[in-house]
């Protein structure tokens, strides 16, 4: 069968880049100073993969070309690329799927940093996966003589996780790490939470203070994106949500994130619904002056327009069913 | 409230969220204008609470599977479907009956709590967000026999915001992956022309408006000029958060982006409702803080 693959390729050399390393890259992407594209056409069977028709390129056609892989089995991380604008494993990505208008596109993400044609510079990756501490730092020393042992069901919760394989897929499409480069992004979050969870860690609520500061677990926009993209089924959102609940349960509550569930919770408490005017304010806190000012020219142009909710915020009907459900389940919203 | 049920009617209960009670009345006034021309009978569920827009799930899922729990008895109870017409609901109210439905536990769990309030969810109601309704149960045929104003020569950029597109499994992408078209559809349909552009399946960044304001103007910035760039006189979308983000603050996107942005954001039944005739008066197009008086004037419509 005959594909047609749209190569980005990049060239620091040929295409004259200051650096040795081009950098991210806003919108809209086609534009790239990076990038030139370039298009094959392999001969490949039914149910060969992204990566098959890269490899077949590189060995027939044209062997400048590069691209980074190992094991071909979406086991070692290596191949994640952006395929039609989101990132995915090429070697798990079957052509037949992918082919949209006849085409293939093939590029390097452009939230990261490009080295050549398809190899992005990971650096910015394993940066964050260090930040978070991904080790463990027992509570007492091992026993002498055999291993040291947790309960079965303690480890449930970490299983998820640890099948990441660190190909980065989660971070290249992550919108929160595109506009804020220092964000911690899902893949180290992830891992922070598959140590802060476990059992055997002493640092536990050092960490949960940690990871709640600043670029930090409140930072992710809960889009989704990553867990869409896992090639492994990580979801990293869960495990970042996770992450969250334990960083209020341990008291670290001094954020906009908890204030904002916080002031989520009372308004449905008290009226069934959202109360959009007293949320804002609320969640960025009170005495906040600097924040609540910053505020002030949108509400003004809601007001403008006609859009602010009305002031009086009215209680839905049945109000007591939904009390009881407070009352009964609520927990720390009770 | 009851629009005036026509020949074959589509019965559904309705879920309008919070949002379009509050900051977005305009998507409340410009639905019940549209369910009149395409016959949705609308029974809206008043007694229903906030489905928690995912942040009470992410403090406390069983306190959420119980709200949203309540919200599916009271449209099982009305025995139609359950209608949305914002991503973020959407998104909430499919995960939560995805979980009832998948694990009896979870059900039985929420269950015990319903009881007390004189409501039990037997699972069997099916959530579907307005821009479903309108593909694959009224049909584009219907649709295209109601328009009145064909709105050839806008460019329109789809933005669908995260909750109706992910996770796919929740929300049924897996099934009917052209559930991610649907937008281009309509617009091509009315006779406008879809803008294809990165931005359309990405966030909005309403979820970090109070996190990280910066980061939130300049992410839903970031898809507005795109879009833009591209030729969008204006973008469409089929949830009010989104809305609330790309329009309400739009200017501040603009100051925290160092550029000029002006434009318009529609939300999806305003611009059907454009193309079925309505006035942009009843369809509140002048509620927005974006103007929308160029583009009206683009198909000969002045506010």
């Amino acid at each position: 069968m005959e594909w047609t693959i749209r190569v980005g390729r990049y060239n620091p050399e040929a295409q004259n880049m200051a650096g040795d390393v081009g950098p991210p890259y806003p919108p809209p992407y086609e534009a790239a100073p990076t990038k030139v594209y370039q298009t094959f056409t392999v001969d490949l069977p039914e149910h060969a993969v992204v990566l098959d028709a890269l490899i077949d390129i590189r060995e027939y056609q044209d062997e400048t070309l590069v691209v980074r892989c190992a094991c071909r089995s979406a086991i070692c991380g290596s191949c994640a690329m952006w395929i039609n604008g989101h990132a995915n494993l090429a070697c798990k990505s079957k052509l037949k799927d992918f082919t949209k208008d006849g085409v293939t596109t093939v590029e390097s993400p452009p939230s990261m940093p490009v080295i050549r044609d398809l190899v992005c510079d990971m650096n910015p990756f394993w940066e964050k996966m260090r930040k978070v501490s991904p080790w463990l730092e027992n509570k007492q020393p091992v026993p002498q003589g055999e291993e040291y042992r947790v309960p079965n069901a303690s480890m449930e919760n970490l299983i998820q996780e640890v099948a990441c394989i660190a190909c980065g897929a989660c971070l290249m499409d992550c919108e929160s790490f595109a506009i804020n480069p220092d964000f911690t992004g899902p893949a180290a979050l992830a891992r922070a939470y598959r140590y802060a969870d476990d059992p055997r860690d002493a640092r536990s609520k050092e960490r949960l203070e940690e990871y709640s500061g600043p670029d930090g677990i409140w930072d992710c926009t809960h889009c989704f994106e990553c867990v869409q993209r896992c090639p492994k089924g990580v979801a990293p959102l869960d495990q970042i949500l996770k992450l969250r609940h334990m960083a209020v349960d341990a008291g670290f509550t001094n954020n906009p994130g908890t204030r904002h569930a916080d002031a989520f919770a009372e308004s449905v408490r008290g009226s069934g619904r959202l109360n959009e005017l007293t949320l804002l304010p609320k969640s960025l806190g009170l005495f906040n002056i600097a924040a609540q000012l910053k505020t002030l020219p949108s509400a003004f142009n809601m007001l403008r327009a006609g859009k602010l909710p009305p002031i009086i915020h009215h209680k839905i009907p049945g109000l007591e069913r939904i009390k009881n459900i407070f009352k009964r389940v609520g927990g720390r919203f009770q | 409230m009851k629009t005036m049920p026509q020949k074959s009617a589509m019965k559904v209960a309705f879920w309008p969220g919070c949002v379009s009670k509050g900051a977005c009345p305009e998507l409340y006034a410009s639905t019940q204008k549209i369910a009149e021309a395409l016959g949705l009978d609308l029974h809206e569920l008043t007694s229903a609470p906030c489905t928690g827009a995912g942040v009470l799930s992410e403090q406390n899922p069983k306190l959420a599977r119980s709200l949203n729990g309540l919200t599916l008895a009271m449209a099982e109870r009305e025995n139609a479907d359950l209608m949305t017409i914002c991503s973020t609901c959407q998104g909430v109210l499919s995960q939560v009956n995805h979980e009832l439905t998948h694990r009896p536990e979870l059900l039985a769990e929420t269950n015990s709590v319903l009881a007390e309030n004189g409501y039990e969810y037997r699972g069997t109601t099916k959530v579907k967000h307005l821009l479903w309704i309108l593909v694959e149960d009224i049909g584009l045929e219907k649709i295209a026999s109601l328009v009145k104003r064909r709105l050839t020569g806008l460019k329109v950029a789809p933005f669908y915001g995260c909750y109706i597109l992910r996770p796919e499994e929740y929300l049924g992408l897996k099934e009917r992956p052209e559930r991610s078209t649907y937008l281009e559809q309509l617009i091509s349909l009315i006779g406008a022309e879809p803008v294809e552009y990165h931005g359309k399946s990405k966030c909005c960044g309403f979820p970090m408006l109070t996190f990280n304001r910066d980061v939130s103007l300049k992410m839903g910035g970031k898809h507005i000029v795109e879009a833009k760039q591209k030729g969008a006189d204006l973008l469409v979308t089929p949830c009010p958060l989104c809305h609330l983000n790309l329009d309400g603050q739009q200017p501040d996107a603009a100051r925290a982006m160092q550029q000029p942005i002006g434009v318009p954001i529609f939300h999806l039944p305003q611009l059907l409702g454009l193309a079925f005739g309505y006035s942009p008066e009843e369809l509140r197009l002048n509620r927005h803080v974006v103007g929308t008086d160029g583009v009206l004037a683009k198909v000969e419509l002045k506010v």
